[in-house]
Formats: C-alpha cells, structure tokens, sequence
C-alpha cells in the first residue's frame, strides 16, 4: 500500500466525521438565513461561534470551570477515599462482602441524582450539596472495582509472597494492592465521569457553581447564542476530560 | 446413612445463613441510627423524619389517585422518550454497525458525547419543545438515545459471520436478513442498551420535571422540597427507586438477560 492510500484510510473516516459535522452546521446556518428556521430558537451557527469569545471574556468562563473543577476533585478525593477503603474492607471481610455486594451493584444503577432536593435539605444550595451529589453518583464503581481487583490477583502471586513468609499488611501493600491497581483506576474513571456529570447537572438544577450555572443564568437571560456557545463548550470540556482519563487508563493498564 | 443424607439436603432456614443474617442486621443498625438521629434532635427538624413518619407519608403516597395520575403523566414520557430515543439509537446502531467506514467516522462522537451532562441540554429543549411535556420527552429521548445507538452498533458487529453467511446463502434479501438474522442476533446487546438506556431515560425525564414543570413525579418531588415536606419526599424517592429498579428488572426479564447470566 502506498503512502497516499495509508494516509487516505487513516484519515479518511476522520475527515468524513469532521465533514459531516460542519456539512450539518453549514445546511443550519443556510436554513435559518434563508428563514426555514425560526433564528429566535436556533441561532445561527455563526452567531454561536462569535459569541464565543464574549462568553469567555464577559461570563467568566475559566473561573467558572476552575469552580466545577474544584467541586468536583473533592467529590473525587471522597470518592477515593470511602470508595476504595470500602472496597478493601469488603474484599477482606468476604461474610460482609456477599451481604453487601448486590446492594452496591444497585447502587451503582440507581437513580440517585434524583436525591438532589434531599441534599438541598441537608446540605443547603452550597458547593458542599453538588460535591457530596458527585460523591454519591461515582462510589459505587470505585468500590466495585476495587474489590474485583483485589479478588483477581493471581494466585501465584500470594503464593509467591506466602512462600516468603510476608506478613498480610506486606501481603496487601506488595502483592494484593499492586495487583488491583488497574481495575481500580477503572473504577476511578468510571466513577471520575460519573462525578463530573452530576455536579455540573446538579450546578444547573440548583443554579450555582460554575459551568452549570452559567448555562442556567445564559437560559434565563435568553442569551440563544450565549447558551447554545457554553453547552458547547460544557461537552468540549467533557469529551476532552473523557478522552484525557481513557489514555490515563490505558497508560496505567498493563498490557495482556 | 440414610439419615445423614436427609439432613445434607435439608434446606437451610433462612435465618440460619450468615449473610442474611448480616443482612438483616446492617437493615436493623441503620433503622436504629435513622430513628435515633430523627428523636436526638442532632439535626434540623424534619431533616431525618422519623421512620414512623416515613411509613405513613409512603402508605398516604400510594393511596392517593392523584399521584397515579402524576405517576402516569412520567410513564408515558419515559416510554414516549425510550420510544423515540430507542427507534433513533437502533437506526443509527444499525448504520455505524453495518459500515465500517461510518462507524470510524461517526462512533467516536457518539462514543465521547455518551457520557457528557444531558440535563445542559434542557433550555434548548425548552426553546424546542416548550415547557410542556414534549420538553421532558425530549430530554428522556436524548438520554436514551446514546447507550441504545453504541449497544446496537456493538451488537451488530458481533454478529457470527455463520449465520450472516447462511443467511446469504439462502438468498435473503435485506427485510429477510434484518429480521430473521441480525435482530435475533443481536437481541441481547439491544436489550441491554435498552435497559442502560430507560435508567437514563427515566433520570433524564424526571430531572428535567424536577426543573420546570407543572406535573409529574419529578415535579412532585421539587413540590414537596419547595413546602418542605420531607416525609413525603423520603416517601416519593422510595416509591421512585422501587419503580425504577423494578423497571429495570423487567426489561432485563423481557429480554432473556437474565438466562444469560444463569447460563
């Protein structure tokens, strides 16, 4: 195959996507010009794209983002913490490990977002309620892994460590642990996206924090090009910490 | 012997196992902390109702023809929505499934606008749809829309090349090779989109009740927060994760998840 041909298949699909992507804006933006469109509920791809920079610039978009980000790299210290203790204690303790294990998994496809107004309650409408919301939403997966991490270690590893006489803390720190390790930073993945998505649902629900609020406050002001600019650039971040968190993991998991 | 073999095969007593017996008994300690924190006074009052204040918001709840009509009014925009979402995700599952060159293309966007805040995405379906429930609808449908398209696309590319190559063999054409051999195929990985895709459905729809709306169980739940009547939001959220595990529970059912797993 040539270089050409390489280059072509390569990029081919990627070209298509971004092709088709601005095909769509491109046939929206003809639409609504041409008034087939109402402009006073889709506004124009061009306006969204100007409007950019005064959301940046006017709305405070970086503090606002470092405001999620804060609550949400405290949901996901919580989440490290209780999640991955949680899931060592239950690994160790197997009576309460098939007690509990199904009230976990169901934890971890229960609807509890739905919760916010309860945390409203407890927590007031503070930066404390959306973080503890994106505590509650990415525990489950941390703790899941993480006993299905340590309950994997093969067992010519303990048998190594046992026939070397360690004791169960150097049996967990040296084998057991290190062992686990790419699952549970499965599980923090899983349980990072989980943390992000509800606390910058949650910061528009409640309409406080930064992001989520902003598109609230943009809605409410019936800024179209403002709002439609900042949900774009909400997915942008996301897909960005998304891709950002599959490399880590896949630089974090060994090879099999 | 034959005596010892009788006693082998007896079934236990429940109460007999252990992890139920843990169980019942983690169950047990929390009930005893909830009513204690809720008699102390430790927190704000009504915060922690107590669990005899819970149980009669519960029994009043499901006695009350009204909020079966609110109940109803969320059904149907979930089903409408996983409708909607569900027929959408299969087409376009089916599409990137079927061609590798779209799949390449397309799946990546799919693929990392999955996971993003679906709720963002309610003023403009506000600006849509209205404030009525075709906004909530909306909402339901986009939500589902994502894992249902990614499941099928997966599905689809699983398929054994056998029973394709047996259905071209045949000379099925298109309706014949869609029906009889690529949706049977495929059943499972569609079930269980469709499952992760009514969790988020459900998720998608009431929270966008819970913002603005005038009926519905979400709308309810913001009621009873906004006159803090806590017993009766403990009692909905109850009543609402029973409904959404058991819906979940069902479809798993409907779909044959379930022998699979036994299998």
């Amino acid at each position: 195959m040539t270089g050409v041909a390489t280059a072509k298949t390569r990029f081919g699909p990627a070209l298509l996507g971004i092709g088709g992507l601005v095909a769509v804006l491109v046939l929206v933006e003809i639409l609504i010009r041409a008034g087939a469109i109402n402009r006073f509920i889709v506004p124009m791809p061009s306006e969204i794209g100007a409007s950019f920079e005064r959301v940046i610039v006017e709305e405070d978009v970086f503090g606002r983002f470092w405001q999620t980000m804060k609550e949400a790299f405290w949901a996901i210290v919580l989440i490290t913490i209780v999640g991955v203790s949680t899931g060592v204690l239950l690994h160790r303790v197997t009576l309460l490990r098939r007690a509990t294990e199904t009230w976990v998994a169901a934890l971890a496809s229960a609807p509890t977002v739905l919760m916010y107004p309860l945390f409203l309650v407890i927590f007031g409408r503070s930066a404390l309620t959306i973080t503890m919301m994106g505590f509650v939403a990415g525990l489950a997966p941390v703790i899941l892994k993480t006993i299905e991490g340590l309950s994997g270690t093969r067992r010519v590893l303990i048998n190594v460590g046992r026939s070397l006489k360690l004791t169960e803390t150097q049996l967990f720190w040296k084998i057991l642990f290190p062992a686990a390790l790419p699952n549970i930073f499965v599980g923090l993945r899983l349980g990072m996206i989980f943390a992000l998505i509800n606390v910058v649902g949650v910061e528009f629900l409640i309409n406080f924090g930064g992001l989520g609020q902003l598109i609230n406050e943009l809605a409410e002001r019936y800024d179209l090009a403002g709002t439609y600019a900042a949900i774009s650039f909400v997915v942008l971040i996301s897909v960005v910490f998304f891709m950002f968190t599959e490399k880590a993991e896949r630089w974090l998991t060994p090879a099999n | 012997m034959a005596d010892a073999g009788k006693l082998t095969v007896a079934a236990p007593k429940p109460w007999a196992d252990p992890v139920t017996a843990v169980r019942i008994v983690i169950v047990l300690t929390i009930l005893l902390t909830w009513e204690l924190v809720a008699r102390s006074g430790l927190l704000y009052r009504d915060v922690v109702p107590s669990l005899l204040a819970i149980g009669e918001a519960v029994v009043k709840l499901i006695g009350q023809p009204d909020y079966y009509w609110h109940l109803g009014v969320t059904a149907g925009e979930i089903g409408t929505a996983l409708v909607i979402g569900g027929l959408s995700g299969l087409i376009v599952g089916i599409a990137l499934g079927g061609n590798r060159l779209l799949a390449r293309a397309y799946e990546p966007y799919l693929y990392y606008l999955g996971p993003t805040p679906k709720i963002i995405f309610f003023p403009v379906m506000i600006m849509w749809f209205g404030v009525g429930p075709g906004s909530k609808v909306a909402m339901g449908a986009i939500s589902c829309f994502f894992p249902i398209a990614l499941s099928t696309a997966a599905g689809m590319r699983q398929i054994d090349k056998v029973l394709i190559r047996v259905g071209k063999s045949f000379r099925a054409n298109a309706w014949q090779m869609a029906t009889k051999i690529y949706l049977p195929a495929m059943r499972h990985p569609v079930i269980n989109g469709v499952r992760l895709g009514l969790g988020v459905a459900i998720i998608g729809t009431l929270l966008a009740e819970t913002k603005l709306s005038n009926r519905g169980v979400g709308f309810l739940i913001i009621q009873a927060y906004s006159i803090f009547d806590m017993p009766r939001m403990y009692a909905m959220l109850i009543v609402l994760f029973v409904l959404a595990i058991g819906a979940n529970a069902l479809v798993a059912r409907i779909g044959g998840l379930d022998t699979i797993r036994q299998a």
